[in-house]
């Protein structure tokens, strides 16, 4: 009877859809109420018409990326209008669909029936394993842009990627170190648990709730986007019917199954993901019979991939004697500013440790031994798949070429299921279909399992911190906060899902980097001061919490992340003098220079007024990552609102909390409170 | 809960905690400050040494690709280090202090729900 409200939203949102656009697809069989919804929800998701499905793949192609018109001579830049698009055999695909739907959807009707504390519904009531746990971290942290995104850099922009992947996996050894113990130790469901022990201010409380909910909020949107945009690429469903199908099934999974049910979709995802790594690891490097200098002699022998970074360096013609392939091999080709690659370092490394989603998993094992032994298993496979990631990249570039894969996608993400195509046996063939349509499935049930879990924090951060202990002093009984919790996560759920399609057209990339570094100078200074610093008090968290999240979002609108109309518009500027120069010298211009004229002419008129968000024509930070500068100004915010703010008897709570994080002394008090 | 604090402060100046708090404090700084190192070396070696990174070590393979390959075993290593260096040496003296907390607590008769509820599972393994 509770799945009502999620039933009837649904029947609203995708009823006009299913009108819209003629059925291509019978219902589905459904093996559980649950499942049933969340397949109602796909197959009206993929009653798009043939027609729209070449329609978004066309506009993917006639977006001409930098990168293919500036490599000449290659498939993808001699016909722009061919349709390029992965050719996928649908039916496999949809099963491939269904059935992670069926097998996560039991899971969920499962854990619902289990589900009756908000221990239960927050924590899984601290029942976790240490292993159990480990996958699922894994599962939580392995988001599709890590999968897709790191490979699809590897495959078009070579060592880059590689490089790219370190700071992800370093970030576990903050999260190890500093956050993983201490916080199982002292904390009971959130960042605000553990800050509480230090002050007991509502306004304490009240900011951690806040600050979790912004944070994550950025992360979900991005995770939305991408979701949304991936969806519309591996099944050709569009973009508004993927958001709302992807966010409605994730209220539908985290409302009736809480941690539970998000533990186990999380280690199942771990679980397909590594083996998916794997397969097209071993199926790549068998052709080179695992001898890893051959195969990257291979990739850097590749004529496409040297003509591919001919056109990334700008060579209009090429230079002799310089090594275009051995160049793949080398950093630089992306990651172009030091100062960005170490501002971005800063932020995977301590940003990380301070993700709502990432602390919570810790507070699911039942103790410290068990949250180190789950950091270490997950960190074993994170850094194995990153590894995997980056040689799947590379075989990417080789046997698909990069200019294929950014035709499909230009960022590239599309790189991962081609190449599984391609070692499955190739487009067309049984094996090759096959094991595409299964990494497209690892990549959804990815994105289930990451939005799961974020949808989860933030419903705590709502619920527990906001409503519980700020407006009813920690009073509602058991039956009223879990209550609470779960319309909590409907409501986040419904405040993603609008988000995520007003946002279709920005450039999200930006949202996941803002969030780590927003979490890297507001959350994780506090974290660290709160549990380390005997002088931290509410003082401190208030304004470090606060300045720390404002300025580094302050940085960003100021930086070159943001779109500048009056850059584009320059760009647009050179692009038409050069082309009406040759046009003024007698040369008749190619079908594919008058169309890229006009789009310069419209991008020229369309812009050449604009200004950034905030109003600015030129970026006024240089780097893309705030960190490097909103990191300091965090921890000072923090300092400073500690000496502001003095309180004798805060200090006096130090103790307690820095022996309760240490030992674990106290924790059924805790867990009890 | 006045009375509680008050306990908590006292706890806080047994001598065996004092250990366990100085010595648990420096192994992790030492062990985060070398991998932070390490982490950031890889970025400035990119940025500011390119040729030193273009070296070619093995076949077409580079100094950055086995720098890349050198900073995940690394981070493998410390995570190992640390879990090594928790479960036999931390964790019991973890469990001394305690014991040292229950027979102060014992003798001022304030409850102890802690160590009653730690199994003996968890506090050796």
């Amino acid at each position: 009877m509770r799945w009502t409200p999620a039933l009837l939203l649904l029947s609203l949102t995708v009823g006009p859809l299913i009108s819209a656009a003629p059925a291509a697809e019978g219902p589905q069989p459904a093996a559980s109420p649950v499942a049933s919804a969340a397949t109602a929800t796909q197959s009206a998701g993929a009653v798009a018409t043939p027609s729209a499905a070449a329609a978004s793949s066309a506009s993917k192609v006639a977006i001409p990326s930098a990168i293919a018109v500036a490599a000449p001579g290659t498939p993808a830049a001699k016909s722009p209008a061919a349709p390029a698009g992965m050719k996928t055999n649908r039916t496999i695909t949809l099963s491939m669909f269904v059935a992670i739907l069926c097998v996560t959807g039991m899971i969920v009707v499962r854990a619902a029936r289990s589900t009756k504390t908000t221990a239960d519904y927050y924590t899984a009531g601290g029942g976790i394993s240490g292993l159990q746990n480990g996958w699922a971290i894994a599962g939580d942290y392995l988001s599709a842009a890590t999968f897709l995104g790191i490979a699809g850099i590897t495959s078009v922009f070579g060592a880059d990627g590689f490089m790219y992947a370190v700071g992800p996996f370093f970030s576990f050894v903050t999260i190890l170190l500093v956050i993983a113990e201490p916080c199982r130790n002292a904390g009971k469901y959130t960042l605000g648990d553990i800050l509480s022990l230090r002050s007991s201010s509502k306004v304490v409380r009240g900011t951690a709730a806040l600050s979790a909910v912004v944070v994550s909020i950025f992360y979900l949107l991005g995770q939305m986007v991408g979701a949304g945009k991936l969806m519309q690429l591996l099944l050709g469903i569009p973009y508004n019917v993927s958001v709302i199908g992807v966010g409605v099934l994730m209220i539908v999974y985290v409302t009736f199954g809480g941690m539970k049910a998000t533990t186990w979709v999380q280690i199942i995802k771990a679980f397909l993901l590594m083996l998916s790594g794997i397969t097209i690891t071993v199926l790549l490097l068998w052709k080179f019979n695992f001898n890893l200098v051959a195969f990257y002699d291979a990739v850097a022998s590749s004529a496409p991939v040297q003509d591919h970074v001919r056109g990334l360096l700008k060579h209009v013609t090429p230079q002799g004697g310089y090594d275009y392939g051995q160049r793949f091999l080398e950093p630089g080709l992306i990651l172009k500013d030091p100062l960005d690659q170490i501002s971005l370092g800063i932020a995977f490394a301590l940003g990380a440790a301070g993700l709502p989603h990432i602390m919570m998993r810790f507070f699911t094992v039942p103790n410290a031994q068990a949250a180190r032994k789950s950091v270490l298993i997950s960190m074993i496979l994170i850094g194995a798949f990153m590894i995997m990631v980056t040689v799947i990249g590379f075989g990417a570039a080789l046997f698909i070429s990069p200019q294929q894969i950014t035709a499909v996608d230009k960022g590239g993400n599309m790189a991962a299921p081609m190449i599984a195509q391609f070692v499955g046996g190739g487009a067309g063939t049984l094996g090759g279909d096959l094991f595409m349509a299964f990494v497209c499935a690892v990549a959804f049930s990815t994105i289930i399992a990451v939005v799961s879990g974020l949808i989860l924090a933030v419903s705590a951060a709502v619920a527990h911190d906001f409503y519980v202990n700020v407006l009813k002093d920690g009073k509602p009984d058991q039956r009223e906060q879990i209550k609470v919790a779960r319309i909590a996560a409907f409501a986040v759920g419904i405040i993603a899902i609008m988000l995520g399609i007003a946002c279709e057209k920005q450039n999200i990339a930006h949202l996941v980097v803002l969030a780590f570094a927003v979490v890297a100078s507001s959350n994780f200074p506090v974290l660290l001061l709160a549990l380390f610093w005997k002088r931290f008090n509410a003082g401190g968290i208030v304004t470090g919490l606060s300045l720390g999240a404002v300025f580094a979002i302050g940085v960003v609108l100021v930086s070159p992340t943001m779109t500048y109309p009056k850059k584009i518009a320059a760009d647009a500027r050179k692009v038409i003098d050069v082309l009406e120069k040759k046009q003024a010298s007698g040369t008749a211009l190619a079908e594919k220079e008058l169309k890229s004229l006009d789009k310069a002419r419209v991008d020229y008129s369309s812009n050449k007024d604009g200004t950034s968000l905030v109003g600015l024509d030129a970026p006024l930070f240089p780097l893309k990552n705030p960190a490097i500068l909103s990191v300091p100004v965090g921890f000072l915010a923090a300092i400073f609102g500690t000496l502001l703010f003095g309180s004798r008897r805060e200090e006096d709570l130090f103790d307690e909390l820095y022996i309760r994080q240490n030992t674990g002394y106290g924790i059924a008090d805790a867990r009890d409170h | 809960m006045a009375e509680k604090k008050k306990d908590w402060a006292e706890l806080a100046k047994g001598p065996k905690f004092i250990e366990l708090h100085s010595k648990k404090k420096s192994f992790l700084l030492t062990l985060w400050c070398l991998g932070s190192v390490m982490f950031f070396l890889l970025p400035i070696c990119a940025g500011y040494a390119p040729e030193f990174m273009r070296t070619k070590v093995l076949g077409r393979l580079n100094v950055c690709y086995f720098f890349c390959l050198f900073e995940f075993a690394m981070i493998w290593g410390i995570a190992f280090y640390y879990t090594h260096k928790s479960n036999t040496y931390f964790d019991p003296l973890i469990k001394e202090v305690l014991i040292e907390f229950t027979e102060g607590a014992q003798t001022k008769a304030t409850g102890n729900v802690a160590l009653s509820k730690l199994t003996p599972r968890e506090v050796q393994s």
